[in-house]
Order: C-alpha cells, then structure tokens, then sequence
C-alpha cells in the first residue's frame, strides 16, 4: 500500500517519471506517418525509371522538401520508440539493455540528420 | 537474484498460436525490420544529394535482384505496418476488440497489405515500360 496520494502519484508520472510520454509520442507518431507514408509510397512509384535531374528537382522543391524532412523526422523518432520497447521487452542484461537502447538512438540521430541534411542540400542547390 | 527468475513479458512459446496473437508478432516483426529498412531511404537521399555518380550507384544496388528482393519485402512490411497500424490506432480509440471484429480486422489486413505491394509493383513495372 502506498502512503502517497492518488494526486502526488499523477504529479511524479509513476514510477517511470515519464508518464504516457513515450506511449502518446508513439500514437502521434503514427498518426503523422499515415498520410506521409502514402504520399511517399504513391511519389516513389510515380518516379520509378526517373533520371537524376527528375528526382534532385523532386525532392530540392520547397513542399517535397518540408514533407520528406516531417517524413524522416517522423519514421525516426517512430523507429526508435518502437524499438526501445522491443529491447526492453527482449533484452534482460542490464548493462547490454543499456547500451542497445544508447547505439539505437545515437545510430537514429546520425541517420535521421544525414537524411534531413541530404535533403537541404537539395533544396537550396535546386537550380 | 530472485528477481531474474520471474517470466518477462511477452511469452511467446507458451501460447496456442491464433490468427491475432500472429499478427501481433508479425506487426513487430515487420516494425523491426522496416527499422532497417531506414538504411535503404537514408542511403538514397545522401546518394541523391551527393551527385549523379553516387545516385547512380544507388540505383544499381536498388535494382539489382538482391535490391529489388529486399526492396520487396520491406514494401509488404511497410504496408503491413501501415495497415495493421491503423488498425491498433482503431483499437486505441477504444474500438474493435470483440473477437469476431478483431479477427475479421486481421484478416482484412492481411488482404490488404498483399494488395498493396501487389499493385504498387505492378505500378512500378508499368512506370518503367515493363522492363
């Protein structure tokens, strides 16, 4: 029995100190990615056999731009919830739990940031 | 430790295997695997914004047989993964969960996510002149 009011427990997040962050970020997540993944798939298909000059004026134009920086931003942090709660779930060592959960999101970042900075690149060298 | 003998969820070898509890897995299966799949869409951007050599490079490797396998399976995850995931945001809103519905649901699911890769792939040969 906790001698802690039921408001004292909802103001420390339980036991986690995070509350339904993690669960919440997951389903908004996932709500944005619906209509991105579409219109992604449905623009791929769209450009198959494209030359270059195609797809850099493609993903260089401002609107494709913003929506595929949301798209990556989106599929990363997605990505990286999704597979913290696989390790936690699967992984018992403490210390090996530890350093999964670190080389997921420090290998998400780099990838994350090498594809929005790819497509800056393209946007502002878009002749 | 007394601790490290308690069972972990989930247990997956205990358990009758039913068409929900397999679609569950798979949607995690498809979910770890598309987390790859981040690799192929990271590669193709820096190859774009890296010059014509290195995006035809990319190219190659995307349409060689061993690309457009894997290309393959990572579009029927992603439609997989997409459909099913709608169908647990339907449930997070607190709807679909008598057995009946979430069977047909599953089922619905699956025929739609083979649909998909199907005519996205046909869509793309025909993009392509049927080459």
């Amino acid at each position: 029995m906790s001698l802690r009011s039921p408001l004292g427990r909802v103001r420390g997040l339980g036991s986690a100190k995070d509350g339904t962050g993690h669960w919440w970020a997951q389903r908004l997540t996932a709500l944005a990615l619906v209509p991105l993944t579409i219109w992604f798939c449905i623009s791929v298909i769209a450009m198959t056999g494209a030359d270059y000059a195609a797809v850099v004026n493609w993903i260089g134009s401002p609107l494709v731009a913003g929506l595929l920086v949301l798209l990556v931003a989106a599929t990363f942090y997605h990505a990286t919830l999704g597979l913290q709660v696989v390790i936690e779930d699967y992984v018992h060592g403490e210390m090996t739990k530890i350093v999964l959960l670190l080389a997921v999101k420090a290998l998400a970042i780099v990838l994350a940031l090498s594809a929005i900075l790819s497509v800056l690149t393209l946007l502002f060298t878009r002749a | 430790m007394i601790s490290s003998n308690r069972p972990l969820s989930p247990h997956l070898q205990v358990y009758r295997p039913q068409i929900t509890s397999m679609l569950s897995i798979l949607h995690r299966l498809t979910g770890v695997a598309l987390a790859f799949g981040t690799l192929l869409l990271t590669y193709w951007l820096v190859a774009a914004a890296s010059g014509p050599e290195a995006f035809a490079g990319a190219q190659d490797v995307i349409g060689s047989f061993i690309g457009r396998l894997l290309l393959f399976g990572w579009s029927f995850a992603l439609f997989y993964h997409l459909c099913n995931g709608i169908r647990h945001l339907v449930w997070d809103a607190g709807y679909g969960f008598e057995i009946e519905t979430a069977q047909r649901s599953g089922l619905i699911v699956v025929g739609a996510s083979v649909l998909l890769t199907l005519v996205s792939w046909v869509a793309g040969y025909i993009m392509m002149g049927g080459a």
